[in-house]
């Protein structure tokens, strides 16, 4: 039955017949290089379909990996954007540090340029009551703060200690109402009071009006008032109006940011009138 | 049955010329090639399918014996044997005359296949083959001939003889 089909198709059976003749001789000879024909024509045939092959698979992969691994790529997507989100609160966390390294180093700076005993503390809350200007700091008796200690930052005068606890303490900021500090203006070295005004603003009191005042002027501690140590940053002069009274209404502009304030040096030495001060009975 | 046949008569060709041909054409530079009269005659008697098998089995069996390239004479013959296969069918080659023209052509494309082969793969060099060729034609044309007359008449006479002999009784 096969060799009458066969029969039917002469021409594939001349076909086969030839192609076999072809192999077999191609088997037997040399090309002008040395080697089989049969080897060069299958590998040159054989290629083809490789190059082929490859095509094709190269097809099928772009087409896997542009369009149906899509889904993967979305996994891979999301956990890429994951790992950015991570990566974004890890750099958030690294400058931080390096904002806190450098604050560090600034407050390491005022500690030796300022030659007293401090010691430096990190503010670990705010004010219970907005009512209040108040902060908490992670340094207390355990570490000989006591009340009414200058607290500063190397941008001026924060405050000062008004109730410490064994591990903790609470400073009132110098931009609270019921705070004041002696102060100077730096220029004209006209003296008064700062004190808070509870909106971020600090005013200079009992400064003359005939004195000599501008606004700019840089505002320093006195050192009168037995808390804070002489020559530190208050402010500077916001404006400064001639009152209907004898003395200027000024208002002065914080140099400490107080919404930014991360670390403190509580100094531990006592200004030279408070020394003098405690000093004199013993005498 | 017929394969077979043509298959013995392939074997005897190749026996008989690689051991009387040499005895009986000896002196003459003609070179008869006995397996391809035999395809030829296969081919014209059974179609180019069984020719071209016929060819193919038989060139390669010819080449396996020779000490040349194997294939080529079996492309040759399977050649042969499809293209004697195809006029035998569109052709009546039952005559002596077309049977010896088709012997010339077929041993013309052998030899032009096989020369051209070689030739072209720079196996053998063959300088002046066309006076071998056309003698190889000729030759195996007057030997097809007579040969296939004989293998047709031999039945009929054996038969005549027999009749011949019962009449007589």
């Amino acid at each position: 039955m096969a060799l009458a089909d066969i029969r039917q198709r002469p021409g594939v059976v001349l076909a086969a017949a030839i192609l076999l003749h072809v192999v077999l001789i191609s088997a037997q000879v040399n090309t002008a290089s040395g080697l089989p024909v049969l080897q060069v024509v299958t590998f040159g045939s054989f290629s083809e379909v490789q190059r082929g092959t490859m095509a094709v698979i190269d097809g099928v992969r772009g087409m896997w990996t542009g369009y149906i691994a899509l889904q993967q790529v979305q996994e891979e997507n999301n956990a890429l954007k994951q790992e950015l989100q991570t990566l974004q609160v890890r750099l958030q966390q690294e400058r931080a540090e390096a904002q806190r390294t450098d604050n560090l180093r600034q407050l390491l700076e005022l500690r030796e340029r300022a030659n007293l005993d401090t010691v430096a503390a990190e503010v670990i809350a705010g004010a219970a009551s907005p009512d209040f200007k108040t902060v908490t700091i992670d340094k207390g008796s355990s570490e000989s703060l006591d009340t009414d200690m200058a607290v500063i930052s190397p941008a001026g005068v924060v405050g000062r200690i008004i109730l410490p606890s064994r591990r903790a303490s609470k400073v009132q900021l110098l931009i609270d109402r019921n705070a004041a500090a002696g102060a100077l203006i730096e220029r004209t070295r006209v003296q008064g009071v700062v004190v808070g005004v509870g909106d971020g603003m600090m005013r200079m009191q009992y400064v003359p009006g005939t004195a000599d005042v501008k606004t700019g002027d840089l505002v320093v501690t006195s050192g009168i008032d037995g808390i804070y140590p002489k020559g530190f940053v208050i402010g500077t002069i916001d404006h400064a109006d001639r009152g209907v009274g004898a003395y200027h209404e000024i208002v002065i502009r914080p140099a400490v940011d107080f919404a930014r304030l991360e670390e403190v040096l509580i100094v531990r030495t006592p200004p030279a009138s408070r020394a003098v001060t405690a000093e004199e009975p013993k005498k | 049955m017929r394969s077979a046949a043509a298959l013995a008569a392939i074997l005897i060709a190749i026996a008989v010329q690689t051991t009387l041909a040499g005895y009986i054409f000896r002196g003459s530079s003609t070179a008869i090639d006995l397996v391809l009269i035999v395809v030829v005659y296969v081919a014209i008697k059974s179609g180019p399918v069984t020719g071209l098998l016929a060819g193919t089995v038989a060139g390669l069996i010819q080449d396996a014996l020779a000490s040349g390239i194997l294939g080529i004479g079996g492309l040759a013959k399977t050649m042969v044997g499809f293209l004697s296969g195809l006029l035998g069918t569109q052709f009546i080659v039952t005559a002596p005359l077309p049977r010896f023209l088709l012997l010339i052509v077929a041993t013309a494309l052998h030899a032009a296949i096989f020369i051209g082969l070689y030739t072209l793969l720079n196996l053998r060099q063959f300088p002046a083959p066309y006076p071998s060729i056309v003698g190889q034609a000729f030759g195996n044309a007057f030997v097809g001939v007579v040969a296939f007359q004989m293998i047709e008449w031999f039945p009929g006479f054996v038969d005549r003889r027999r009749a011949g002999r019962f009449l007589k009784r």
